[in-house]
Formats: structure tokens, sequence, C-alpha cells
């Protein structure tokens, strides 16, 4: 039994349909991450199942309550805002208070609750505060209690850590990821950051222009994407995705990029290939083997001109010209120091990592 | 080769930058021009500021004193015989009790009419401006209509409505009717004031509450402190200087301070006593003064601080 499931929704405003026809089940427990570049529905799915907005058709569950038309207050959610939305009146507490009175919990229960939030997420000196008093950090911490006193069965997270810097992003992260670790609560999470969603994430549905595009573990998203947006979408530098011919002869399979082969016979096709139907194929920028290894078994090899080298610290990525494009790769720093613009490098893929998709539909092959 | 060479450097911005002319940050000086400027607003100062000084000497002055002619003297002996004349006897048509009788009118139709105007407004703004309400863009195109059409116009419709509901020619007759006439305006105000929270703070209250009135009561209100401060001073200023709707809706009774004034000061029998006129303007004037000075400090900054990012 899915604690949360969207069935049949479609939104539209006027003439434009934001989403349509989608469906989603989310189990107990899970940490799910809606993901997708702006605009793309993800936060209105959001406000559709916080009750924010009204869905225009279909049907949305919670538990086991068909909840499409009830008010926001009496769907069993908390959620937690991208500007924190903090009561800027009311002091620390008299955030955290205002749901619970609202509901009518005794006295008692309220302060219990209370206390135990602002001891879980150390902001007990901040009770009395107002929020103009606090910084960022504190100010996101405060919103997150003020959902967490409302011990609810799912929590709603619209990119709650988009206005925070790095550091505390990272800091907050794993706060939350540890919040769910230990509350079990069901957890849904919008955003636009990739390594938001891969690293707190036990599911992730990626979505574009109002569409799952795929749902899954990330583990599962990374290895396989399902289709060219998911494998463009994630990861970055992005996978690098070349158009070629398959050539198949019995049991051996390459896709021909160009004048490059690359032996793709351990790739397991859902459907049999056909020959010289036209493929894109994705090859992730850290699967490389690094320039000027060249082993006998490699899936294939690329002699191709340097063009820049970046590093980001503890990272680099390399930039080669190909095929009338940029081929990235994952390198080494000390390599990467060392590369010059113009020089001529072989740089080869080994087998099974490829990812190949229908050039036609766009769809993993 | 040179012609390349320059152009490489100008495109580097290396020259550009180096050649621009910089001056060094002027040091304050009064120029012509700042004298110019303060001088016009001495001129435009003195333009009130004279009036004034004669109007509050003269109130202070005897008649005797005032015959004499000099305008910008200062009174020889002080007297307030003038201000308690004007308070206490002065006569209004047939009745001589003084402005005082005028003053208590109009703090009558004041305070009902501001708690009944600004309640309204308030609730009406935040309903339109923060939830969804059916036909509201209609809704605030006719206010802002109404809000452009003249009293005149509708003054003797309000007349026969005022007469049915048996208010006419009482203070609650004027109460009411500016409290009608001054919704339009405050509604559009409220509206707009409350159309600038954020909106998550409004979806946060939704989800944590949904109630309309607790959500009003402890979010909104609180947040309404400089709006309602505004809205004060605007309201009672005009509600107290407005000498229409009280000369056509007081009838005998129930008329306020200011059409008590005109007819003090348009009497046309016997000498015109100066110093009683202005002192009795004067009364007149200062509640909407003492106003601004108290309800100005009330004034506080930033009503979303730390409510949201940034």
């Amino acid at each position: 039994m899915p604690r949360v499931s969207f069935e049949h929704i479609t939104k539209t405003y006027g003439h434009l349909t934001v989403l349509n026809d989608l469906n989603l089940a989310i189990d107990d427990g899970d940490f799910l991450v809606l993901l997708g570049p702006s605009g793309c529905g993800k936060t209105t799915l959001l406000n559709l199942l916080a009750g924010l907005l009204d869905v225009t058709d279909g049907r949305i569950t919670i538990g086991e309550r068909d909840v499409t038309d009830l008010d926001p207050k009496d769907r069993g959610l908390a959620m937690v805002f991208q500007s924190y939305a903090l009561y800027p009146t009311k002091t620390v507490r008299g955030n955290l208070r205002f749901g619970l009175v609202s509901s009518g919990l005794p006295r008692e229960e309220i302060d219990k609750r209370v206390d135990w939030a602002a001891k879980l997420l150390q902001i007990e000196p901040l009770l009395d505060r107002k929020p103009a008093q606090l910084s960022g950090g504190q100010r996101q911490r405060v919103a997150i209690g003020r959902a967490l006193v409302k011990n609810v069965g799912v929590f709603l997270f619209d990119e709650p850590l988009s206005n925070l810097d790095a550091k505390l992003r990272t800091e907050m992260r794993l706060e939350i990821k540890n919040l769910h670790t230990s509350l079990k609560h069901t957890i849904v999470y919008v955003t636009h950051d990739q390594i938001e969603a891969m690293t707190m994430a036990t599911r992730i549905a990626v979505m574009n222009g109002g569409v799952i595009q795929q749902f899954g573990t990330p583990d599962e998203i990374y290895e396989t994407p399902a289709n060219l947006f998911v494998a463009g979408f994630i990861g970055s530098p992005a996978m690098n995705l070349k158009r070629g011919t398959l050539a198949v002869s019995g049991d051996r399979r390459a896709v021909i990029i160009g004048q490059t082969r690359l032996d793709v016979s351990d790739y397991r096709f859902e459907q049999p290939p056909q020959d010289g139907a036209e493929v894109i194929v994705g090859l992730r920028p850290e699967h490389f083997l690094p320039p000027g290894t060249t082993p006998a078994d490699a899936a294939g090899q690329f002699t191709v001109p340097v063009r820049y080298a970046e590093r980001t610290g503890p990272d680099a990525s390399a930039f080669f010209e190909f095929d009338g494009a940029l081929l990235a790769l994952r390198v080494e720093p000390s390599l990467a120091a060392r590369l010059k613009a113009g020089e001529t490098v072989t740089v080869a893929f080994p087998r099974g990592r490829a990812n190949l998709f229908d050039a036609r539909t766009g769809q993993r092959m | 080769m040179s012609d390349l060479t320059i152009a490489q450097k100008a495109v580097g911005g290396e020259i550009a930058v180096r050649s621009a002319p910089y001056f060094p940050r002027r040091r304050k000086r009064i120029t012509g021009r700042s004298i110019a400027i303060l001088v016009f607003l001495t001129i435009c100062a003195l333009f009130f500021a004279i009036p004034l000084y004669v109007v509050v000497v003269t109130s202070f002055k005897s008649m005797a004193q005032i015959r004499e002619g000099a305008m910008f003297a200062l009174p020889g002996p002080w007297t307030i015989e003038a201000w308690d004349y004007a308070w206490n006897r002065a006569c209004s048509g047939i009745n001589c009790n003084g402005l005082k009788v005028g003053f208590w009118n109009s703090v009558a139709i004041l305070i009902p009419s501001l708690i009944l105007s600004i309640s309204l407004s308030m609730v009406t703004g935040y309903a339109l401006a923060l939830w969804n309400v059916r036909w509201a863009g209609t809704f605030l195109f006719l206010l802002f209509i109404c809000a452009f059409v003249p009293f005149q116009i509708i003054m003797f419709p309000l007349i026969s409505m005022t007469s049915t509901l048996k208010v006419y020619g009482s203070v609650w007759g004027v109460a009411i009717v500016h409290a009608v006439l001054a919704m339009p305006v405050l509604v559009l105000i409220f509206r707009n004031y409350y159309k600038d929270i954020p909106q998550e703070i409004m979806s946060a209250a939704i989800m944590d509450s949904g109630s309309f009135w607790r959500i009003f009561v402890e979010i909104i209100l609180p947040m309404s402190g400089n709006i309602l401060i505004v809205i004060l001073i605007l309201q009672i200023t005009s509600i107290w200087n407005d000498y229409l709707i009280g000369v056509t809706f007081g009838g005998f009774n129930g008329q306020p301070m200011t059409v008590n004034l005109a007819n003090l000061i348009t009497i046309s029998t016997g000498t015109v006593a100066y110093n009683q006129n202005m002192a009795a303007a004067l009364l007149t004037a200062i509640p909407p003064l003492v106003i601004y000075f108290l309800v100005g400090k009330l004034f506080v900054q930033g009503i979303t601080a730390g409510a949201i990012k940034g």
C-alpha cells in the first residue's frame, strides 16, 4: 500500500497544460525527490499534494484517504518552504506553536512537542527570538521544526536549501537526511539540484515538461537512464551523447561514430538490435580510462585533440574535440595540468559502460 | 602591424582603463546652486509660517489691540479670553454653547466611522489580496471606479437612504456616510499592502491553520502596523476636516466642529471678532495635528523582517 499516490493527475491553467495524466506512487518511509529543471511541473505537483492548488482532474490519496478535495490542513501534511515563510511577528516558539494551537491540541502536548523539536534541531536557545534575529541556517531549522512538531506522516520540502550558502547547504543536507533516517517519515522533496537528489533520495522522479521521465533509485537513474533527457540531466560534467550507427554481425555489435568503432557486444538490448539503426551513445566522463592507457580489451579508442582542461579542486575535467563537438572526460588533476591545448591524445572507453538510446525516440535501447 | 597591436590592446582594455581620466571625489562645498535651493525652500517655509504666526498671535490678543493694526506684533497682554469664548460661548446659529458642542460631535462621528471603515476595509482587502475570491478582479475594478465618483453626485440618494435607515440628521448618519465613502479607497490601499505579503507565508498559514479569521488575527493583523498608521492619519484628517458631509447629514444636532466653525466665522452681524475666529480655527485644527505627532512616532520598519530569505 503506497503512502501517497497520484492517479491520472491533470493540471491546467486555462489553455496551458502543466501536468497531463501523471501517475506516481510513493511508498511508506520513502524519501522521494522530484528532480527537474525550472518549469518542469515539480513544484506544481508538490502544491497539488499540499492542497495549495486544486487538481483539474485525477485523484490524490494519502494513506487510505482520498484527499483530492480536502483542505490543506486536513491532509495530514507538513511543508517546508523555499523562503522559510516564517511568521515575522511571532517568536520562534510562536511559529512552532501556531499550527498546533490552531488544531486545538492540549497545552501540555504542544509544549512537549515544541521542546522535542527544539532539542532535536538544536534551536532551544532561539525559542524566544523573532525570525529577524536569526541567520539563514537558523531560520531554515525553525522552518523544519515548524513542520516536525505537527507529527504527521508525510513531509513536503519545496527547494528548502536553495537560499543557503554552499557550506550550510551541505550541512543541512546531511541533517535532513539524518532526520529521515531516524524518524522514518515519508518525505517528498522538490529540487533542481542533482547533488541533493543523489545524496538524500531513496527514490528520484526525474521530471521534464510535466512528464515523469524516470522513476527509480538514485543508482538506477544514474547508471541506466531511461532516455536522453535523464542521461543529459544527471551528472556533471554531463554524459557525452554522440550520434552513431549500429553495426550488427551475429554476436558482434558495435557503434560506428564517425571514424571510431565502439564495441557494444555486452550491452543488454531490450529488443534485438537492427543493423544500421541510428543510435545515440552515452559515455559518462568518469568511465573513460586515463588518457594514454589503451588496453587491448577496451571497447573503443578515440584519438582526439585536447581543447582545454579545468580543475575543480579535488577533480578535473578535460575536454577534447571530437566529431565537431566536445568530448568530456574526468581526469586526475595532476594529469589535467599536463594536457596542452592542441595536443592529440588517445583515450579509451571500457567495455560494458556505454548507454545506447534510439536516435528517433530518445528512449533507452 | 601597428594597427593590429593597437586594436588588440584596445580589446584587452588595458590602455583604455589606464588612460581614462579620473578625478578625486570632490569635497562637499556650499555652491551657488545649493544656496539658491536654500533660499527657495526658506521662502516656501515662510509662505506657510507667516500666516500661521499671525493666526496664533492674533488669537491671544484682545480686540482693542487688534484694532491698533500691528498685525505682526506680539500680544500686549497675553489673554486667553478669545479661546475661552470660542470654546464655551461662541454662537453657531441660535446655539451659543461654543465650539465644544461641535468638538464632541466630531469625536462622536470620528470614532464609529474609523472603527467601521477600517475594520471593514481591512478584512475586505485581506480577503481580496490573499484568498481566492471569485470575481475578485471585477470587484476591484468596481471599487476603483467608485473611488472616482464625486460625492455630490450620490448626495441625494445617500440622504434618502440614511433617512430610511433613520440615521439622517444625527452624528450616526454622518459617521456611516463617512465610513461608506471611504471604503473604496481604503480597500484598495489595504489590498495592495497585503498583496506584498509573500505568498509562501500565506501558504504556510493555510497549511497550519486554514482558518480565515485565525490567520487574519494572528498573522496578518500583527503585520499591518504601518499601513494602519497611514490609514489612521488619512482617515482622521479627512473625517475631522470634512465640512460638506457634516453639513448635509448632521441636521441640527449632529453638526461637526467644522460646521460650527464656519457658522461662527460667517456671522454677519456686528464687528468681526478676529481673535475669537483665530482661536476657533486653531481649536478646530489642533486635533489632527496632535494625531500626526502621536501616531507618526509609531512607524516601524520592515514588516516581514526575517520571515523570508534575504
